[in-house]
């Protein structure tokens, strides 16, 4: 009888906690689960944006399928793999660049100076700005011709004749990593500077007490301390760098030169109205993002692990 | 009455924002008893000369005409045509749709003719042949465009050059003109600017290089890839040796607008634009006024033609309008011969009307009109009727491997040869 009530009285609990949990699980299916199931299976038809409702299923042929001894589709196109490639360096380059800025400006704002609240609120001022305007901003900026960088490096005589950022296939993809960096990385900061600020204050006192050099202190305490905090920032900034799209468009469009895997999907989808293959080129995108998620979880669980032993 | 939004779009956001605000916009639309909306580009004074144009028309009508204005770049506003009209939307009634879009966009529009019998009448028989799909008229010419060379007349003039008939002439004016110039102190004077950024209007500068060689047209009639030819390997050679000499590197990312601005400010000798940049280097406000000169676009070599891609703009409508009676009437109002003479006196749009080219009014305002109606008419067309519906990839794998090559990944012969080889797989063999 006891027994009996406690079982009701439990499955009262479960009904409770779905009950809870459904206007959530809803949310998730209509806007994440739904979509995502949808482009998945659109990647094995040849719908056309032009008559979406109008396919015909082909299997894996957007993926890849010979004919005629050519080799068609996603896997086969250079111009894919040139994109993988350039949303790789992308992503390493930025997110690089923006932890180790990010660190130091945490590290900045941690100190107590005069100013400290107006350095902390100017810092932000990147991140408050919507990435098309500040995308914008920087491509004038960077402009060949009427471009303020290049007239004050040229005023200081760093160099001789004007630089095509935007246009030399050189420099155009380490402008977009610079812009990037320069919006993103007050994100970093800000995620670190939490982590500084629950830092125990008794492990400085004592690396002081017995005289301990301070980068010596920054590698040996703070460093191993305010991991955690660095590694939910390299996650956030790794996923939101492989699906960069806005910052490339905007400031270079469609060039290969530094086209990533979201705007070669754009591509394909609305310039080409081709869903079928934009689709197929989503899911690949969708699958390198959840692997190298999942990659760099069981390698930061793994590190995790040794050190609980 | 006339409303400017810079897209519906955000109309449509703001509803979801909050339903009292729905309701209130849902309750202003209702009120006038007729409604409309018209995309209009922006480039240059476009958006000016549509406002007024649609002012004229609408000022004894009872009808709110809303002005959409579009993303400058014409690769931008054919997708957000296609999206718009993919989900069959009432957006936009009247469309201002490229030259080479009337094969793409042909399942969304209506059959002018089928609202207005007149419709088309006395316009360039071959524009509208262009506009004609299945034997029905899908839009109304409105202006017609072809690339023109641009030249700083004072300057060629102040060292002895006469304007060029052949690329050779030009660089080597461009050359000597800017080297003397830097010399005398104008760090900023460049010999050439013209369109180089990954977009169709490259396709329009690159197809105008190997047509003046003698190149073909990408693909030619019969649907067979053509552009692995040595004249055309010999026409990107040339414009990839401008880059870096007479011209900036930055022009490998820019559009019409931004080379504009390169030589309206006075730092080029020679530009390639469509002619609407003449009113504006002719402005009031403009630094070089009185100082420009037209010419056709060089020849490549003396055995080469002078020539010009086909552009142009033409007004269709929407066969989702909820109104496609008065969106006829406005689109014809719109490419009426007396708005397009007017267009062209006040802003050097040329006319689709081959009457206005004997006009004394509008030559009084474009001199060039006259000595370039052979350029006009007789412009290269894009291979945009063959190919069909796959003329956004062939132009985009094109004006790829011609950036690639001007920006010096890749030599102009293998470049070509791998192009020929892509189109081919994606022509299916001349099948399209």
């Amino acid at each position: 009888m006891a027994e009996g009530q406690a079982s009701s009285h439990r499955k009262r609990r479960v009904r409770t906690a779905w009950l809870f949990l459904a206007p959530m699980l809803v949310g998730l299916t209509v806007v994440a689960i739904w979509p995502l199931a949808r482009t998945v299976f659109y990647a094995f038809t040849d719908a056309s944006l032009s008559a979406p409702g109008d396919y015909a299923f082909l299997g894996f042929e957007n993926f890849a399928v010979a004919e005629d001894g050519y080799w068609y589709g996603l896997i086969t196109d250079p111009l894919w793999w040139n994109a993988v490639w350039n949303t790789l360096v992308f992503a390493a380059g930025s997110v690089a660049i923006e932890v180790v800025l990010g660190v130091i400006l945490a590290l900045v704002m941690n100190a107590e100076f005069p100013g400290r609240a107006l350095f902390r609120a100017a810092v932000l001022i990147p991140w408050a700005i919507p990435t098309v305007v500040s995308a914008k901003m920087w491509a004038w900026m960077l402009h060949d011709q009427f471009g303020v960088v290049n007239h004050t490096l040229m005023t200081l005589g760093l160099i001789s004749t004007p630089i095509a950022w935007l246009a030399d296939p050189d420099l155009t993809m380490l402008s977009v990593i610079l812009v990037d960096a320069w919006k993103t990385t007050p994100f970093v900061a800000l995620l670190v500077l939490a982590a500084l600020q629950m830092l125990p204050k008794d492990c400085y006192e004592a690396a002081r007490v017995d005289g301990v050099h301070p980068i010596k202190v920054f590698f040996g305490i703070t460093l191993p301390l305010i991991r955690p905090a660095l590694t939910v920032a390299v996650i956030f900034r790794l996923l939101d760098a492989l699906r960069v799209f806005d910052v490339v468009y905007i400031m270079t469009g469609n060039a290969e030169s530094t086209m990533t895997m979201s705007v070669y999907a754009r591509q394909q989808l609305v310039d080409f109205q081709d869903v079928g293959y934009g689709s197929a080129a989503s899911t690949l995108l969708f699958m390198v993002i959840a692997f190298m998620t999942a990659l760099y979880l069981t390698a930061m669980r793994a590190d995790v692990m040794k050190e609980g032993r | 009455m006339v409303r400017t939004t810079i897209a519906r779009t955000l109309a449509t956001l703001a509803l979801g924002a909050g339903s009292l605000m729905g309701v209130q916009l849902a309750a202003t639309q209702s009120a006038s008893a007729q409604a409309l909306s018209i995309s209009c580009g922006a480039v240059g004074v476009e958006l000016e000369l549509c406002k007024a144009g649609v002012e004229a028309w609408s000022k004894d009508k009872d009808v709110e005409v809303e002005i959409v204005s579009t993303p400058n770049s014409s690769t931008e506003r054919l997708a957000l045509y296609q999206q718009i009209l993919a989900a069959q939307g009432d957006d936009i009634d009247i469309l201002q749709i490229d030259v080479v879009w009337p094969g793409v966009l042909a399942p969304h529009l209506v059959d002018m003719r089928a609202h207005n019998a007149d419709a088309g009448t006395g316009h360039f028989e071959a524009l509208i042949d262009n506009n004609t799909v299945d034997g029905k008229l899908l839009a109304l010419p409105w202006w017609t465009d072809a690339g023109v060379l641009y030249y700083r007349a004072d300057l060629l003039e102040k060292y002895g050059f006469e304007p060029p008939t052949t690329w050779a002439q030009m660089t080597d004016a461009a050359k000597t003109i800017m080297e003397k110039e830097r010399a005398a102190g104008d760090d900023d004077l460049w010999g050439y600017v013209w369109q180089g950024k990954s977009y169709e209007g490259l396709t329009c500068d690159a197809l105008e290089w190997v047509d003046s060689y003698g190149g073909g047209a990408i693909v030619n009639a019969e649907g067979e890839v053509t552009i692995n030819n040595p004249k055309a390997v010999e026409a990107l050679e040339m414009a990839a040796s401008w880059v870096g000499d007479i011209t900036p590197q930055g022009v490998l990312n820019y559009d019409e607008e931004a080379s504009r601005g390169v030589f309206q400010s006075g730092n080029a000798v020679f530009m390639r634009n469509w002619p609407y940049a003449w009113a504006l280097a002719q402005g009031d406000d403009s630094p070089i006024k009185g100082k420009v000169g037209v010419v056709a676009l060089p020849k490549g070599g003396e055995d080469g033609g002078h020539t010009g891609t086909l552009g142009g703009w033409n007004l269709a409508v929407s066969k989702y309008s909820k109104n496609p009676d008065l969106a006829v009437d406005l689109a014809l109002f719109l490419t009426s011969q007396a708005q397009q003479k007017q267009r062209a006196i006040s802003s050097s749009y040329n006319p689709t009307y081959p009457e206005l080219y004997a006009d004394a009014a509008v030559l009084e305002a474009n001199p060039f009109f006259g000595t370039l109606e052979e350029t006009f008419t007789n412009a290269v067309a894009r291979p945009s009727a063959v190919v069909g519906d796959k003329y956004n990839r062939v132009s985009s794998q094109f004006w790829s491997a011609v950036h690639g090559v001007l920006a010096g990944q890749q030599e102009a012969g293998p470049a070509l040869a791998g192009l020929e080889s892509s189109l081919t797989r994606l022509g299916r063999r001349g099948r399209w």
